[in-house]
C-alpha cells in the first residue's frame, strides 16, 4: 500500500483520465514527481516552469493544506491520501 | 455611481413589518416554525434577512427557489445575461418559454409566483468594480453563483472590504466545492487561492460541461448555508471546504485556513479598494493567453462553393469524439490534444480545411501545423456554428 493521489476532474484528461492513482513516496514533492513521470501532461498544469507548485493548484495530506506543513517537504506515508485540488469557476468555457 | 443599476419594485413594506408573520405567512412557514431550531423567532430573522445573490444561473437557481420558498424577506438577483435554450438542462427556474427574456425578470417572475410575501430587487447589469460596493452595501449576505474567475474574485474583494458573509459554491463537469468566506476570522478567496489560473490553462470546452443536478446540488448545500448563517445555528462551512465528486458520489472536507499574509484579509492589508479583476485574471498570468491566433482562413460560404466546384480539400475535424458525434461535416476527427502525435496522418501536400465547433481550437491546430510545416491549411472561420448559420441549418448548433 502506497501513497493515494486524487486526481481532481479538471485533471483527469492530462492523467490518463483516472480519478486516483497510487504512489510510493516519503513526501509530497516525491509523490507529484511520481505521478508526473507517469503521466508528463500534468506538469504543467501542476507547476511552473521553475519548478514551484502552481499558485491556483493546492495539495492537501489528508484534510491538511501543505502550505501551512512543510510544503512540497512534508512527509508521506502509507495510506495517507493527498488530494491535488485546483480552482473552479463555473461553466464559462470561453467560446471554445 | 454609473451604472444601470435599478432596483424594481417588490413589497418595500415587506422589509418594514418584518417584526411579526401574518396568519397566512404562519401557515405557508408551518414547517419551519414547529421545529424548534427554526421556530418563530428564527422565521422572523429570516423574514428580515437581506440576501444578494450572484447569478440566477445554474447555482443560482436552487438558491432563489429555496431562499424565496423559505421566506428570506429580501432577494437582490444581479445577472446581465438573457435565457438560452441551453440554460434549461440545468437552470431549472426558467421555463421554455422564458427563453430570450433577461435571466433577472423570468427569475422574478418565477420567484415572487413561488412566494409573493417577499421583496424581491433585480439589477439587470453586470458586476463591475464600479457597482459592487454601492450593490452590495445594502445586503446582509451575499452568494457568489458566478461561472467565471474575475467576478469570483471581485465578490470576495467586496464582501471583505464591507465585511460581509461570502457564501461560494463552483461547479466543473460533476464536481463542486463549497464553503463560506468572509466571516470574522475566517478565510477569504485569496487565502484559499491567491491568484487564478492563467487564461491559457482554464480549461476549454473540449473538457467542460455541466451534469444539469450539479449546480443543483451545490447550489442547494450555499442556500442551506446561507439560511444557517441567518439563524445563527448549526456548524457553518467556514474554514472547511466541501469538496463533492457527483460521479463518485462522495464528499470530502478539507481544512481551509486564514492565510495571515492574506493581501486581503490578512493583518497587513495591501489591496484596499477593487481593483481590474480581468486584467488580474488575464494578463498576471503565467503563460500568455493561447487563443486568436493569426491563421489564414475560409469563411463558410467559400468552402461550399469550393467543395461544389470539386476542389480536392482534405477536412479536418479537431474536435474531440462525442461532439463528432452530435453532428459532424464528414471530416477527418483527430481531436486537437491528440494532434502532435498523430500528425501522421495528415498529407501536406493536399490542401487542409481545419474546423472545430467555433473555430478556436482549430485556429490553434492550423497554428501548429503550420508550425509543424503545413502550407496549405486554412481555418473554418466561425467553425460548425457558421456553418450551420451560413451553409447548411440542418446541422444542429450546440
Amino acid at each position: 500500500m502506497g501513497v493515494k493521489v486524487i486526481i481532481p476532474t479538471p485533471l483527469r484528461p492530462y492523467a490518463g483520465k483516472r480519478d486516483s492513482t497510487e504512489v510510493k513516496a516519503g513526501t509530497v514533492g516525491e509523490a507529484l514527481g511520481r505521478l508526473t513521470t507517469e503521466f508528463g501532461d500534468l506538469r504543467k498544469h501542476l507547476f511552473t516552469e521553475d519548478g514551484k507548485l502552481r499558485s491556483f493548484v493546492n495539495v492537501y495530506v489528508n484534510d491538511e493544506d501543505i502550505r501551512y506543513l512543510a510544503k512540497e517537504n512534508t512527509p508521506t506515508k502509507d495510506g495517507d491520501t493527498i488530494s491535488i485540488v485546483p480552482s473552479i469557476a463555473g461553466g464559462l468555457c470561453d467560446g471554445y | 455611481m454609473a451604472t444601470k443599476v435599478q432596483p424594481m419594485t417588490g413589497a418595500q413594506e415587506a422589509a418594514k413589518a418584518a417584526a411579526s408573520l401574518s396568519n397566512e405567512e404562519i401557515l405557508r412557514y408551518s414547517r419551519h416554525l414547529i421545529m424548534p431550531e427554526v421556530g418563530m423567532e428564527g422565521q422572523l430573522k429570516l423574514k428580515s434577512a437581506k440576501v444578494m445573490l450572484i447569478g440566477t444561473g445554474g447555482l443560482g437557481a436552487p438558491l432563489g427557489l429555496y431562499l424565496a420558498a423559505a421566506g428570506v424577506g429580501r432577494l437582490g438577483l444581479v445577472d446581465f445575461d438573457i435565457v438560452d435554450f441551453t440554460n434549461l438542462q440545468r437552470q431549472v427556474t426558467f421555463s421554455s418559454g422564458d427563453v430570450g427574456k433577461p435571466k433577472t425578470e423570468a427569475a422574478r417572475e418565477r420567484l415572487s409566483g413561488l412566494n409573493p410575501d417577499i421583496q424581491i430587487d433585480t439589477f439587470e447589469t453586470k458586476l463591475t468594480s464600479d457597482n459592487a460596493l454601492e450593490l452590495f452595501k445594502d445586503f446582509d449576505i451575499i452568494v457568489d453563483g458566478t461561472d467565471n474567475f474575475p467576478t469570483r474574485y471581485l465578490v470576495n474583494d467586496a464582501c471583505i472590504l464591507l465585511g460581509k458573509p461570502n457564501v461560494y459554491g463552483s461547479i466543473f463537469r460533476f464536481e463542486g466545492q463549497v464553503t463560506v468566506f468572509g466571516m470574522p476570522g475566517g478565510p477569504c478567496y485569496r487565502c484559499l487561492y491567491p491568484e487564478p489560473p492563467p487564461p491559457g490553462l482554464v480549461p476549454s470546452c473540449a473538457e467542460g460541461g455541466v451534469l444539469g443536478v450539479l449546480p443543483g446540488i451545490v447550489g442547494s448545500i450555499q442556500a442551506m448555508e446561507t439560511i444557517k448563517l441567518i439563524l445563527g445555528s448549526g456548524e457553518s462551512l467556514v474554514g472547511r471546504l466541501l469538496l463533492f465528486d457527483a460521479l463518485a458520489m462522495r464528499f470530502r472536507e478539507l481544512k481551509l485556513r486564514k492565510n495571515p499574509n492574506c493581501p486581503m484579509c490578512g493583518e497587513h492589508r495591501t489591496i484596499n479598494k477593487l481593483i481590474d479583476y480581468y486584467e488580474f485574471c488575464g494578463v498576471r498570468g503565467e503563460e500568455a493567453p493561447a487563443p486568436n491566433v493569426q491563421v489564414p482562413e475560409i469563411t463558410p460560404r467559400e468552402l461550399k462553393s469550393r467543395l461544389d466546384r470539386g476542389d480536392d480539400l482534405f477536412i479536418l475535424d479537431v474536435r474531440e469524439p462525442h461532439e463528432f458525434q452530435i453532428c459532424n461535416l464528414k471530416g477527418h476527427l483527430i481531436p486537437l490534444g491528440e494532434l502532435p502525435r498523430r500528425v501522421h496522418e495528415l498529407d501536406s501536400s493536399r490542401e487542409i480545411v481545419a474546423h472545430c465547433r467555433s473555430g478556436k481550437r482549430s485556429a490553434e491546430a492550423v497554428d501548429f501545423l503550420r508550425k509543424a510545416g503545413f502550407r496549405k491549411i486554412l481555418n473554418l472561420k466561425g467553425g460548425i456554428l457558421a456553418w450551420s448559420d451560413e451553409v447548411d441549418p440542418s446541422v444542429p448548433k450546440y
